[in-house]
């Protein structure tokens, strides 16, 4: 069933509240943190209500409730991607997680499968958004490897011609972004994996603009590792998810280490409990991780796929109201293949803050600037750009509205 | 409407004409400095003579509000003492930290106080400031240059 986008914006409260002088919020910024309903707000503060207490631990009913909710959005989390539970790992953030994984193999020694040292080296790509591109360059100058990346066309594609030299015997670790959080790209993961593995690296994914947005199955996906945000997929703040394959996490060392992620501890020694507890050290964010869970659950009443298709009705109207504004300019694919409902644009003279500034007098809230992938908008030669980035209780009407937005912008700036 | 006090007349100006932005060959010192929240970039140089600016130039790449900012500042500190800068850029300072409770000195800073609408937009307090951090930051090189020289 087609959705209806102005039947869900009433689940979300805060898309009722007025903007500036009293103009009506259109929220397009959802690619930097999404709304969240009503029931997934419930869903935290009911866990503090009602069944607070620090999880596997205690001998307390409230202890065993708390669990038990926080192991329930672990397996709503994990169906959700097509995981076992037992290779989701709640962190605070996709920052951390991706944090997590490049900490942790920098914590592999001789022998260890993720050991790292000088004649190795590390893949990224040019659209990286600084999450996925900083830890791997720290990483690379802790262990001595060598920080490679593919660049990006003009287009706003990841350039391959180059894949079989890029990914070469001595790649260890390819880490990619599935959808480019600047150009809504979605990259061709098939072609990066198949030759990762045919070189015995492993494959990390920045889902953080995908796994909300669409289908995401991580086995179909054939890739290791892979992080998302709960903010971005209207859930809380403060919860990330880290999925491993399980053999992997089982050879992975620990990151942060502490409470609840040993199996035996003495005064100069630790062993450690298998994954996920491996990595979840000290009491976890119980709260965030159940609004997660309804998040997902949320999600999943209206159907994922059904939210991608009603984005991208959205996004082929977008792309097709800008386009036809002298001066705009889109910076990322122009047709629908391989793409989400992220649009970068620039509007001739006017610099992306003023636009922003302008279209936030109109009440809608855009995001502008190099959107933390410096790297790219340098390659891209444009120093910064406006994002609109399109979530499911958008509407047509919104996207109009941005549209004329952009024009009026023209006419005030040019007086 | 309340935008109107962010883009007065005197800021479109001088965004569309900028001043004093071309790079001088020659100067006692040059700084780069970057806004790392929005990408905008700015080179300045400062030519002194004793304690008198002489000249001011600039390149850079920002939002209206940066680059009217450092253009306005081009203008108003170019044949000023350093003494009389610091005057100038304190009061700029505070009016920017006014959040709208204040027009500025107009006796003292020119078409500077046409910038005084930016102080209700906190987002936009580091676009304005950005030309004047690199003209504190160069002018104190250029003075410690003379120093060791």
């Amino acid at each position: 069933m087609k959705l209806n986008a102005y039947e869900i914006a009433k689940d979300f409260p805060i898309l009722s509240r007025t903007i500036r002088d009293g103009k009506r919020l259109v929220y397009l910024d959802s690619g930097a943190t999404s709304q969240k309903p009503n029931l997934v707000i419930d869903a935290e503060t009911n866990f503090y209500r009602t069944s607070n207490a620090a999880v596997h631990r205690g001998a307390h009913q409230l202890a065993e409730e708390a669990t038990d909710a926080y192991e329930g959005a672990r397996g709503i989390v994990a169906r959700f991607i097509g995981a076992e539970s037992e290779e989701v790992v709640f962190t605070k953030s996709a920052t951390e997680s991706l944090n997590l994984v490049a900490y942790a193999i920098g914590n592999a020694k001789s022998g260890n499968r993720f050991h790292l040292q000088a004649g190795d080296s590390i893949v990224v790509s040019e659209m990286e958004h600084h999450a996925n591109l900083i830890p791997w360059q720290q990483l690379a100058e802790r262990t001595g490897a060598t920080l490679k990346w593919f660049s990006v066309t003009p287009e706003g594609r990841l350039d391959l011609s180059q894949l079989n030299s890029i990914i070469d015997a001595t790649a260890k670790v390819v880490a990619i972004t599935h959808q480019s959080n600047v150009l809504g790209t979605i990259n061709p993961l098939a072609e990066i994996t198949r030759r990762a593995h045919e070189v015995g690296a492993v494959v990390v994914l920045d889902a953080c603009q995908s796994v909300p947005h669409m289908k995401v199955d991580v086995k179909a996906l054939d890739i290791d590792f892979l992080a998302f945000s709960g903010h971005k997929a209207v859930g809380p703040t403060g919860v990330g998810v880290f999925w491993g394959r399980s053999e992997l996490l089982a050879e992975l060392p620990p990151f942060l280490t502490g409470g609840s992620m040993i199996e035996n501890v003495t005064m100069q020694t630790a062993t450690w409990a298998p994954a996920p507890r491996k990595f979840e050290a000290g009491v976890p964010n119980m709260a965030q991780a159940v609004g997660l869970g309804a998040a997902l659950t949320y999600l999943n009443s209206i159907g994922i796929e059904e939210i991608h298709r009603h984005e991208l009705t959205l996004t082929e109207q977008l792309l097709a109201g800008l386009s036809e504004i002298d001066s705009v300019k889109i910076i990322g694919p122009r047709t629908l293949e391989s793409r989400g409902g992220t649009v970068s644009f620039t509007a001739g003279e006017i610099h992306p803050h003023d636009l922003g500034q302008f279209l936030d007098s109109q009440g809608i809230a855009v995001r502008t600037g190099h959107h933390c992938a410096w790297p790219l908008t340098r390659a891209l030669g444009v120093p910064s750009t406006t994002r609109a980035s399109i979530y499911l209780y958008n509407t047509s009407e919104e996207i109009d509205a941005l549209i004329s937005g952009v024009r009026d912008a023209q006419k005030y700036f040019s007086r | 409407m309340q935008l109107d006090n962010l883009y007065q007349e005197v800021i479109l100006d001088h965004y569309k004409n900028p001043q004093h932005k071309r790079l001088s060959p020659t100067y006692d010192a040059q700084v780069h400095h970057i806004n790392p929240s929005c990408g905008d970039e700015i080179t300045l140089n400062v030519t002194l003579d004793g304690q008198l600016i002489t000249d001011i130039s600039w390149d850079g790449v920002g939002c209206s509000i940066s680059q009217a900012s450092v253009s306005i500042l081009s203008d108003l500190l170019i044949g000023k003492s350093l003494s009389e800068a610091q005057v100038i850029s304190d009061s700029f300072m505070h009016l920017m930290q006014s959040k709208g409770t204040e027009k500025g000195d107009e006796n003292l800073l020119e078409d500077a106080v046409a910038l005084a609408g930016v102080s209700q937009y906190p987002a936009r307090i580091k676009c304005a400031l950005l030309g004047w951090m690199a003209f504190k930051d160069a002018s104190l090189q250029a003075l410690s240059g003379q120093v060791s020289n």
